[in-house]
């Protein structure tokens, strides 16, 4: 997705208060919008908890301000420097991490990002955005600079199959339905599914949810959705994200203030940093029985846990 | 702006003591060793264009009588600190008090502040310094080397960082800690303007400030942590312990006798 924050970064570049620093990341990426933005690029060194509290302050003198790094470098390394200096002045800095999850994949597990929205969403005025295609990046960004909160944008890699139509970008967004169980997944990880799920019958074909912004009281339910969930025996949520502090706890305790009962719930999420032996995100994914198949074995209750 | 009169000093240290007193609170050391200073940057340096970022949030009691100094704050503000319900909690808060932008107290972030702060305002093509205060303890924080860097790479001319070298921290003599001794020596291998001064003397804090350069400076405040009450200067103690009705009494007396 880093093309495409590129060019919605440098669209919004437009605006002369925009500024925009990096932990000295985005080579082969991001020179288009350095060559545009010229001083209000600023790469700020390999140091995350100077540039996030620096981003701070200018957010304090009215600029509109985004800190980029590779995921984990932006969040875990300056989580202090979040709390104090951005979120207890309610300050709207936005925060881009890439390779959310597993993107990083063999690059080993002090690249992953499976704790981020987690740790994040515990601060006051922090939303989330989880883009799950390419087409969604422009959006997001809009959406987060013009939030008027502090965030965190989680960038992975579009999923979307061959020739899909990728629907509008919404919070939420309903990708494949069916009369089957009802399957919720955060970002990315949503489009992985739509394959396998289509090639199935209506009859059993889940009803797939892509969940993109957090946390869910800024970020209501369709009552579609909360429909299909309360006629349904399966709920499914599905995050490349370790299961303490996941979206499945706050949707769980979401639906439950909401007094909606909740079916047998199945959780696949992100097996923490536990491996013995590495590999791409699909196959860290595999691992985590995050990937379709085991998707569809889960469904079906015969995924060994 | 005026001179900042002896008398003036005396009367806020005594200020000091007293909210600190009616407060039970301690962290009176690293206040009377940063009071004088503070005095001068608010008394006759910072303007309407200009920003202050304290470092040492620890600091706070001289941060509040140096705002009450200049008529930020009230008596009756004052009067609060450290209360329920009070804006004046021990270490600065996020809003509520004009003067004060950032909520400090966990060392090594105000430096950062500062930086973006001071890099804000040169993107704005507006006037206006930026003083940071900081502690010579967080020297030993990471965060503070790396803001360090930044400052000097983007030659943040329009920032001035105060240090209040007192030579005492937490749980021991800095020598005896993590010893940077002598702290400048490490400063002047980055670019950047480096006066050392004494902290406490009215005349060369303000020549000192009155500096300008095409660099960033730094200030080293050669300072006595308790300064101005003799049986407090130098004793690590009153990093943190707060003052009986005696010792008060004492203090009190020890300054008006100088």
């Amino acid at each position: 997705m880093r093309k495409q924050l590129c060019e919605a970064l440098q669209e919004r570049s437009v605006k002369a208060n925009m500024t925009f620093l990096t932990g000295d990341l985005g080579f082969m990426a991001l020179e288009p919008l350095r060559s545009t933005m010229e001083n209000r690029f600023i790469n700020a060194g390999v140091s995350e908890q100077n540039m996030v509290s620096v981003a701070a302050a200018m957010a304090m003198q009215n600029l509109e301000v985004w800190v980029y790094s590779i995921a984990p470098f932006c969040y875990a390394r300056p989580f202090e420097q979040i709390r104090n200096d951005i979120c207890f002045h309610k300050l709207p800095v936005n925060i881009i991490g890439n390779g959310g999850g597993y993107g990083y994949g063999v690059m080993g597990p002090t690249h992953h990002a499976i704790e981020d929205y987690g740790v994040l969403l515990t601060l006051p005025n922090m939303m989330v955005f989880a883009p799950v295609f390419d087409e969604d990046v422009e959006t997001v960004i809009a959406r987060a600079g013009d939030s008027g909160s502090a965030t965190y944008v989680r960038l992975g890699r579009g999923e979307a199959p061959q020739g899909y139509t990728v629907p509008a970008y919404a919070p939420w967004r309903q990708l494949c339905g069916g009369s089957g169980p009802v399957v919720v997944a955060v970002g990315p990880l949503a489009g992985t599914y739509i394959e396998g799920f289509s090639a199935m019958p209506t009859s059993t074909r889940p009803n797939l949810w892509a969940v993109s912004e957090l946390p869910i009281e800024q970020n209501p339910m369709p009552e579609h959705l909360l429909r299909q969930i309360a006629h349904s025996s399966l709920l499914c949520v599905a995050e490349e994200h370790v299961r303490r502090g996941g979206f499945a706890s706050e949707l769980s305790l979401h639906l439950a203030g909401l007094g909606v009962a909740i079916p047998r719930l199945v959780h696949l999420h992100a097996r923490a940093h536990h491996y013995e032996r590495y590999g791409s995100q699909s196959y860290l994914r595999c691992q985590s029985q995050l990937d379709p198949q085991s998707m569809l074995l889960a469904l079906t209750g015969k995924l060994d846990a | 702006m005026p001179k900042l009169s002896v008398e003036k000093v005396m009367a806020a240290r005594k200020r000091l003591l007293q909210m600190h007193f009616e407060s039970g609170v301690g962290h009176i050391g690293g206040n009377l060793s940063a009071l004088d200073a503070m005095l001068v940057v608010f008394n006759e340096f910072l303007s309407k264009e200009d920003h202050f970022v304290l470092s040492k949030g620890h600091a706070a009691g001289a941060l509040y009588i140096a705002l009450w100094s200049i008529g930020k704050l009230r008596q009756d503000d004052l009067a609060t600190f450290h209360q329920d319900n009070t804006l004046l909690p021990g270490h600065p808060p996020a809003n509520g008090i004009p003067g004060i932008s950032f909520a400090t107290g966990s060392l090594g972030h105000g430096l950062s502040l500062a930086a973006g702060t001071a890099l804000a305002l040169r993107l704005k093509c507006q006037d206006g310094r930026t003083y940071c205060f900081m502690s010579d303890g967080e020297w030993q924080e990471g965060s503070t080397w790396e803001a360090l860097i930044f400052v000097c790479h983007q030659r943040l001319e329009n920032l001035t960082i105060l240090v209040d070298h007192n030579n005492l921290q937490g749980f021991g003599r800095t020598q005896e800690v993590a010893s940077m001794s002598p702290l400048w020596t490490k400063l002047q291998g980055f670019d950047i303007e480096v006066q050392i001064v004494d902290g406490h003397d009215l005349d060369a804090v303000r020549n000192a400030l009155m500096q300008r350069s095409d660099r960033p400076r730094i200030i080293v405040l050669k300072s006595v942590k308790g300064h101005g009450v003799r049986f407090m200067e130098n004793e690590m103690a009153w990093h943190y312990l707060p003052l009986t009705t005696e010792q008060f009494q004492a203090a009190i007396q020890d300054i008006e006798s100088i």
